[in-house]
């Protein structure tokens, strides 16, 4: 999948961009850190805008381009921010059989958004996950932290509905 | 180097350790197609068109020859059913991702996957046809076009680039989705982009191409109510023959400007004329920022991907930049200014076209603060393989034009202006300038041999009427960089540099007839065509700028001295600072 490139507005705060600047500073001395400093900058924002892949890029002194070949290549980079209320489907191999697709194309129905993507107001993102080891609640999804199991699409609606408030 | 034995097909060869099967088999005289392969720019081995069979314990595998080194006693087979097979598939498996429409693809005849797949006897096109993927063409930049559904992934723009320490392209996701592009699948244009082609003439198929003007040139010829000027630069007389199967290195400078005369232009200069004139302006301003302080060291200014580079990476720097317009520019605003004036044409109705080795010359003409009669100084610049393909249209036959003389009088040039297309050309030039204007007297020899040459950075000393001048002549912008830290820095000794943006100078351009793999990897091109300048240079009559009795007629009637308050609104120039991000 080429991945998708999030259309919400970057909305960094000063004290990010400090935390991220500490990490540059003490790894601008090595080209090969890049990755590190990526991981962390992921870590600090959640995903690796324009606007992060940029100040990583002048930072370390390493063009763009290189940047985001290394965040397009692995899966852990995401392009795209993390919503307030994160839908992680399993797509592992019993919570496959058991039906995931139809909740991650019930959830795209629901949210508007699709795989790996974000609400324009931030409050949803979705992304299918592996194995997270609950296969005897099959088909699983979590939201942030909550696990919910043994899943039909009809129930979609309802999860939805309990964090729209 | 210590020896090594092998066998090649059975046959015994010493060769050095440590070469690779690829090298080794050349000494052999076989040749190992490559597809990826880049000498010393790009040996990745990701291609696997090389393979070849290896010899081992458990039974001869194949091996990619590109990257594999030989050692004592190693069995190599280059020709065998299974490498033929091996080859075969690789091609057919390249195929079933690729756009098949050859017929109007602008490399057909010079596409090194098309001829490949004739050798090997690709026979079913689709025998993988499977799902394809479909990419947007990116058009973003002013001077070329990024067709990845031609694309087979070679990566050999990719190290192109950073060979030219640019890196405005890479290779974005993986597998499947696997593309050349760059960051945030922006176009070309959002990021700094210097414009040098490299990208292009190493591109092994359609997939890069410089934007084409020849239409556009034509229906000028065409129009009645235009007075269509030509003018080529100096390296097309010794590469454009290449275009017509004509060995690399033959001056082809007497067909070239018969094929001119034929394509209908009205007049055909040469282009050595401005560079003549780019030596009198910009030898003057190095004199007068030596003598009256002025930011040194001077850097030439002739090489538009050179000033891009500059501007970009090294903006605080653009105040070294010669003030001096490229021969180019300086050739369409002569023309539109005193030559329209001298033959009474309306310059509105003039339409300049250059022929150029260069596809940084194409944003080059539509930059601010180059219109000196208040038209663009220059309409369109083509590039050498633009100006072949337009002689090929005209149904031109090439090999039986004569020998015909460039129109006068802007046809005149010196070996000053002809070695303008060699890295280190521009320098001897103005040497050649310099030291006559500093000691008044007459040079005893012409030659300042310590400049010339392919190497990428070349520097010399020289005493020239009690001045002592250090300069240097650097080629390829990786080497560019190395030279601009210290000019930053406030370390570089230099008065005077020279700097071309392609590795070997003009000759070697973006815009230049495109060469396989093949014969890039094991001919020297830029010294090749180099020579050939040189050699142009030694037999000409005249041999120095100020010699030149077009450059001493514009000066009288029109300029009157080089650096003159006339000769700087129109043959001078700015230059602006930017970032690594355009918009």
């Amino acid at each position: 999948m080429v991945k998708k490139i999030s259309k919400n507005p970057f909305n960094g705060t000063p004290e990010q961009e400090a935390k991220l600047m500490a990490v540059i500073e003490e790894s601008k001395h090595d080209k090969s850190l890049l990755m590190h400093v990526m991981q962390e900058a992921q870590g600090i924002y959640g995903y690796l805008p324009f606007e992060v892949q940029k100040m990583i890029a002048d930072g370390m002194n390493v063009p763009i381009e290189k940047v985001y070949g290394v965040s397009t290549f692995y899966a852990q980079f995401s392009l795209s921010p993390k919503g307030e209320y994160n839908f992680s489907v399993c797509l592992g191999t019993a919570c496959y059989v058991k039906g995931a697709q139809e909740l991650i194309d019930k959830l795209e129905e629901v949210l508007g958004i699709g795989a790996k993507e974000c609400t324009p107001d931030g409050k949803f993102s979705l992304e299918d996950c592996r194995c997270i080891g609950a296969c005897g609640l099959a088909p699983v999804i979590t939201v942030n932290d909550e696990v919910y199991g043994k899943l039909e699409a009809k129930d979609i609606p309802g999860i939805v509905a309990k964090y729209q408030a | 180097m210590e020896m090594v034995n092998i066998k090649i097909n059975g046959m015994p060869f010493s060769v050095p350790g440590g070469v690779t099967i690829l090298e080794a088999a050349r000494y052999a005289g076989i040749e190992i197609p490559t597809l990826c392969y880049l000498k010393e720019i790009n040996e990745i081995g990701a291609c696997r068109f090389c393979m070849v069979e290896v010899a081992g314990p458990r039974g001869n595998r194949l091996v990619s020859s590109c990257v594999f080194p030989v050692n004592e006693g190693m069995e190599i087979f280059t020709n065998t059913q299974k490498v033929h097979d091996s080859r075969r598939t690789t091609l057919e498996l390249l195929l079933s991702a690729h756009d098949r429409k050859c017929l109007s693809c602008v490399r057909s005849g010079s596409c090194e996957l098309q001829k490949l797949c004739l050798e090997y006897g690709v026979e079913n096109e689709s025998r993988y046809d499977g799902e394809k993927p479909q990419w947007e063409i990116d058009a973003t930049a002013t001077h070329m076009v990024r067709d990845n559904n031609k694309c087979i992934l070679c990566r050999r723009c990719v190290a192109a680039c950073d060979n030219q320490a640019i890196s405005v392209i890479g290779a974005n996701a993986r597998g499947f989705d696997t593309h050349i592009g760059s960051a945030f699948e922006m176009g070309l244009n959002s990021f700094s982009c210097v414009e040098c082609g490299q990208c292009i003439v190493n591109c092994p198929t359609g997939a890069l191409y410089e934007k084409d003007d020849t239409k556009a040139v034509f229906d000028a010829i065409n129009d009645p109510d235009k007075f269509v000027i030509v003018n080529t630069a100096p390296s097309i007389r010794v590469t454009l023959g290449e275009c017509f199967g004509y060995k690399v290195g033959t001056n082809v400078t007497g067909k070239m400007a018969a094929a001119l005369h034929r394509l209908g232009f009205n007049k055909v200069f040469d282009t050595d004329f401005s560079a003549d004139l780019t030596i009198m302006e910009e030898g003057t301003e190095l004199l007068h920022r030596i003598k009256e302080g002025g930011a040194l060291p001077l850097i030439t200014s002739c090489s538009p991907g050179w000033v891009n580079y500059c501007e970009h990476y090294f903006p605080e720097q653009i105040e070294n930049l010669s003030s001096c317009k490229s021969p180019q520019q300086m050739f369409g605003a002569v023309m539109k200014t005193w030559y329209a004036q001298k033959m009474n044409i309306d310059p509105a109705s003039i339409v300049v076209v250059a022929v150029m080795p260069c596809t940084a010359k194409k944003g080059e003409n539509k930059r601010d603060d180059q219109a000196a009669s208040g038209f663009a100084d220059v309409d369109y610049s083509i590039t050498t393989r633009e100006l072949a393909s337009m002689i090929k249209t005209a149904g031109i036959n090439f090999d039986l034009l004569p020998d015909e003389q460039f129109d006068n009088p802007l046809g005149e040039g010196t070996g000053a202006g002809v070695i303008f297309g060699a890295t280190g050309g521009v320098m001897e030039a103005a040497l050649r300038y310099a030291a006559e204007a500093l000691t008044g007297k007459e040079l005893d020899s012409v030659d300042f041999t310590e400049v010339r040459g392919t190497e990428g950075i070349k520097e010399a000393t020289y005493t020239v009427g009690g001045l002592e001048l250090k300069v240097a002549a650097v080629s390829g912008l990786k080497n560019a960089q190395t030279i601009m830290e210290k000019v930053k820095a406030g370390t570089c000794e230099y008065q005077f540099i020279e700097v071309m943006a392609c590795p070997g100078g003009c000759v070697n351009g973006g815009g230049q007839p495109i060469q396989p793999a093949s014969v890039r990897n094991f001919v020297d091109l830029k010294g090749i065509r180099g020579q050939a300048l040189y050699e142009a240079d030694k037999n000409l009559p005249l041999r120095k700028s100020q010699d030149n009795p077009a450059i001493k007629m514009v000066y009288d009637e029109f300029f009157g001295e080089p650096g003159s308050h006339k000769a700087h609104e129109i043959l001078h120039t700015s230059y602006v600072k930017k970032s690594l991000y355009n918009d």
